[in-house]
């Protein structure tokens, strides 16, 4: 038992050295030279300020932008720091809904979701994750459907043509990496940054 | 289900395969000491650290010696875990100001990491400081997988050595894991995940004002290391409380890919290692194709039952499969594969909130580390618990036909099959007898969020996850109670140790035994029939015990769910 306490520790001390000190403070070197953006968060500026990651999904309510999938991402309650309330997009603290497919809670959520959606556009099916929570309460994209669906009211309260806003979400969509990976996509932010340059031209 | 679903499922498999064969023979020649393309940069750093801490790389311990070896070197990284856990107040890097860790929650949190379980009943980004997640996780990645491999490397040498003693040198065969192995492919994939957008920075977290002018807070860190060998050392515990659906931790399709190949890579290739050490590849195919098989079913069920999706969300005009707790960048294809991948090998790591996925898709995640994580499983530690369904199919073949079993020109007799027997049987013991407690008692109950037969899926998803080393959740479960804390730290320890001891024991027996020439009456054991009857018995042994609860859980919850019942 004694004679493997000096190897326990100085190979536990060696390792925690090389493995939990060296390499990720070499890994941060690196990336910082090799992949500054990428490495530092993907921050997106705007008149010098931070307005967040590229890679990040935010919160966008307003009818004058594409609105962004429902989030279930808490934080704690402003009156009472032992309590959490509902903060969507917080990205200090990831989530999901957590609810189970029969939970009474999560097909009542869906249902007034989906009567909200159809009032804001009667001709179309809602799609799937317009009245979903992501696993992690912060993704960053709709799919080219669920963004297609919203072209309508957006174009009205921004005053431009359908027609405009249409182009401008299909310009915007993503295909799957190398034609298979993944799924077809739109980029919230990036959507949204566009459709101001288009008001302000 | 669409076509392009199935073939990003076949692709990875087609690669998973293929890259699993030269690193498989890699990690033989690595095993046995001779020289590899890394030796000129990696032999001085290992002959240095055998100086420093008095190894001897030619003197070998017998199974005894290498176990005790093994508890002796985690039992002090438990210590030094749960130190830092404990003082991380103090501790330099720490920019978000994170208060120390509770008592209960830094035991779980610290038996996790040693156990390679990878539990987690905290959020990275609100609980734990730079210096935790590097200086004491990150470690404890690494030498947590290394640990696994060793073992099974002393279990594969009581078959390839012949009227022996030893079975290797514990502190020799971590070693090399760590260096030639684990820390070589994460820069590999760690600096691709950067180069796809995973953060690798020691700055503060970031205060951003969105378009619409809220403020919103961006975590950083040191990620995209630690995420790396969170997914290759099948240990799979977040750097951000959503785990690997965070975009931060997994920004798209290619890093996805890259993740969830990591997640099988070293498990699958261990196979074809085993097949070297033993002097005979088609050994360890037969082992590859027997946890192909079951996993390929799993994946079937798995992926046509998300496919499908939730009748009560196509009721309110909704189609197509459930995106509650998906990313829209992975859809259903990605996240069933991820979900069956994660909990086959023992990894832990989500892209998806398996709370959300339909009963049947849950079932199988639950099915998965209830067969104790034997396919492909955790790095090292899948393999070595295959071998002992292997040690019980020989011995039901041989009851057949009458013979003594053999495997691998060794004699399988009485003591090992009991020792077999023993490891396989602990597992259930624990999941089903703490379950059973915590069904009925009320500090048991209080945790479970969803009401009607998921809540029961809860429970059971939580105590299968520990014992089974595999450390995802139902996260809407409250795991972060002092009966959760306390009974789930025991199950990770019950789950990784009383499963080791046996497998030492019977390497221990093994070593001893004189080879045994093939005979006529030989039954092989890299055949069709083999794989099949290592199926059978996989299913039969571990499924059976389990298909009560199963049945009581998600089974009664997706009948529920084509009826139309909400809980």
């Amino acid at each position: 038992m004694l004679n493997h306490l000096r190897p326990a520790l100085v190979l536990l001390g060696a390792f925690t050295l090389l493995t939990g000190v060296a390499y990720p403070f070499a890994m941060t070197g690196v990336a910082q030279v090799v992949f500054p953006a990428q490495a530092n968060g993907s921050l997106v500026e705007k008149d010098g300020k931070v307005i967040g990651s590229s890679i990040m999904g935010q919160s966008f309510t307003s009818d004058r932008y594409f609105q962004s999938r429902p989030s279930a991402t808490v934080g704690p309650d402003p009156a009472d720091a032992s309590k959490t309330v509902s903060v969507p997009y917080n990205a200090a603290n990831s989530g999901g809904s957590n609810y189970g497919p029969t939970s009474k809670a999560l097909i009542e959520r869906v249902t007034a979701d989906v009567e909200a959606r159809k009032s804001q556009n009667p001709t179309q099916a809602v799609p799937m994750d317009l009245v979903t929570t992501s696993a992690s309460g912060l993704d960053p994209h709709l799919s080219p459907e669920a963004a297609l669906f919203q072209v309508e009211r957006v174009a009205k309260a921004r005053n431009l043509p359908i027609e405009q806003v249409k182009a401008l979400v299909e310009q915007t969509v993503e295909q799957r990496t190398l034609g298979l990976l993944g799924e077809p996509r739109v980029n919230l932010l990036a959507l949204n940054l566009a459709l101001d340059k288009l008001g302000a031209r | 289900m669409t076509i392009n679903g199935w073939l990003q499922i076949a692709f990875y498999f087609a690669i998973l395969t293929a890259l699993a064969l030269p690193l498989g023979r890699f990690m033989a020649r690595v095993f046995e000491g001779e020289r590899t393309f890394l030796s000129p940069v990696l032999g001085p750093v290992e002959r240095g650290f055998y100086r420093l801490a008095g190894v001897d790389e030619t003197s070998e311990q017998n199974w005894l010696g290498y176990a005790v070896a093994m508890l002796v070197f985690n039992a002090a990284g438990f210590f030094l875990l749960y130190a830092i856990l404990r003082c991380q107040d103090m501790l330099p890097l720490n920019p978000a100001g994170m208060a120390a860790m509770g008592p209960e929650l830094a035991f779980n949190t610290a038996v996790s990491f040693v156990s390679n379980t990878n539990w987690q009943n905290y959020g990275g980004e609100s609980t734990l400081s730079y210096f935790s997640q590097m200086v004491g996780l990150t470690t404890q990645n690494f030498v947590s997988a290394a640990t696994g491999v060793a073992l099974l490397l002393a279990i594969i040498r009581g078959f390839s050595r012949a009227s022996a003693k030893t079975v290797g040198n514990f502190w020799v065969d971590m070693t090399r894991t760590v260096l030639y192995v684990l820390l070589p492919l994460s820069i590999l994939v760690g600096l691709f995940l950067v180069w796809q957008g995973v953060p690798q920075n020691m700055g503060g977290y970031v205060d951003a004002t969105t378009l619409e002018g809220a403020k919103q807070t961006l975590s950083q860190g040191p990620a995209a290391s630690q995420i790396a060998i969170k997914q290759l050392g099948t240990n799979g515990g977040g750097f951000w409380n959503a785990n690997s659906a965070v975009p931060y931790e997994n920004p798209t399709p290619l890093s996805n890919f890259v993740q969830v190949l990591s997640i099988l890579l070293i498990p699958a290739a261990l196979c074809i290692t085993f097949g070297r050490m033993v002097k005979d590849e088609r050994q360890g195919w037969a082992i590859f194709a027997a946890m192909s098989v079951v996993f390929l079913g799993c994946l079937a069920v798995s992926y046509w039952a998300e496919g499908s999706g939730n009748p009560l969300l196509h009721a309110l005009g909704l189609s197509g499969g459930s995106m509650e707790g998906k990313e829209v960048r992975f859809g259903i294809a990605n996240s069933s594969l991820w979900s069956v991948a994660t909990t086959a090998a023992s990894n832990g790591s989500v892209n998806a909130m398996h709370d959300s996925l339909t009963p049947l898709g849950g079932m199988v995640a639950i099915l998965l580390m209830q067969l104790s994580e034997v396919i492909f499983g955790g790095v090292g530690s899948g393999l070595y618990g295959m071998l002992l369904y292997v040690i019980v199919a020989v011995f039901v073949a041989g009851l057949m036909v009458g013979r003594t079993p053999e495997y691998l020109g060794k004699k399988i007799e009485a003591r090992e099959v009991k020792f077999a027997l023993l490891g396989i049987l602990v597992l259930p013991l624990f999941i089903l007898g703490f379950m059973s407690i915590a069904t009925v008692a009320p500090f048991g109950v209080s945790s479970v969020q969803d009401a009607g037969p998921h809540g029961f899926s809860e429970i059971m998803y939580l105590y299968s996850s520990s014992v089974g080393n595999n450390g995802s959740a139902f996260g809407g479960f409250t795991g972060n109670t002092p009966w959760y804390n306390v009974t789930g730290g025991v199950s990770m320890l019950v789950g990784r140790y009383f499963m080791i001891i046996p497998v030492m024991a019977i390497a221990g027996a093994l070593v001893a035994k004189k080879a045994a020439p093939a005979s006529a009456g030989t039954f092989p054991t890299h055949g069709g029939l083999f794989v099949g009857l290592l199926v059978g018995v996989v299913l039969i042994v571990g499924g059976l015990t389990f298909f009560p609860a199963l049945a009581l859980g998600p089974i009664v919850e997706h009948l529920a769910m084509l009826a139309g019942q909400t809980f």
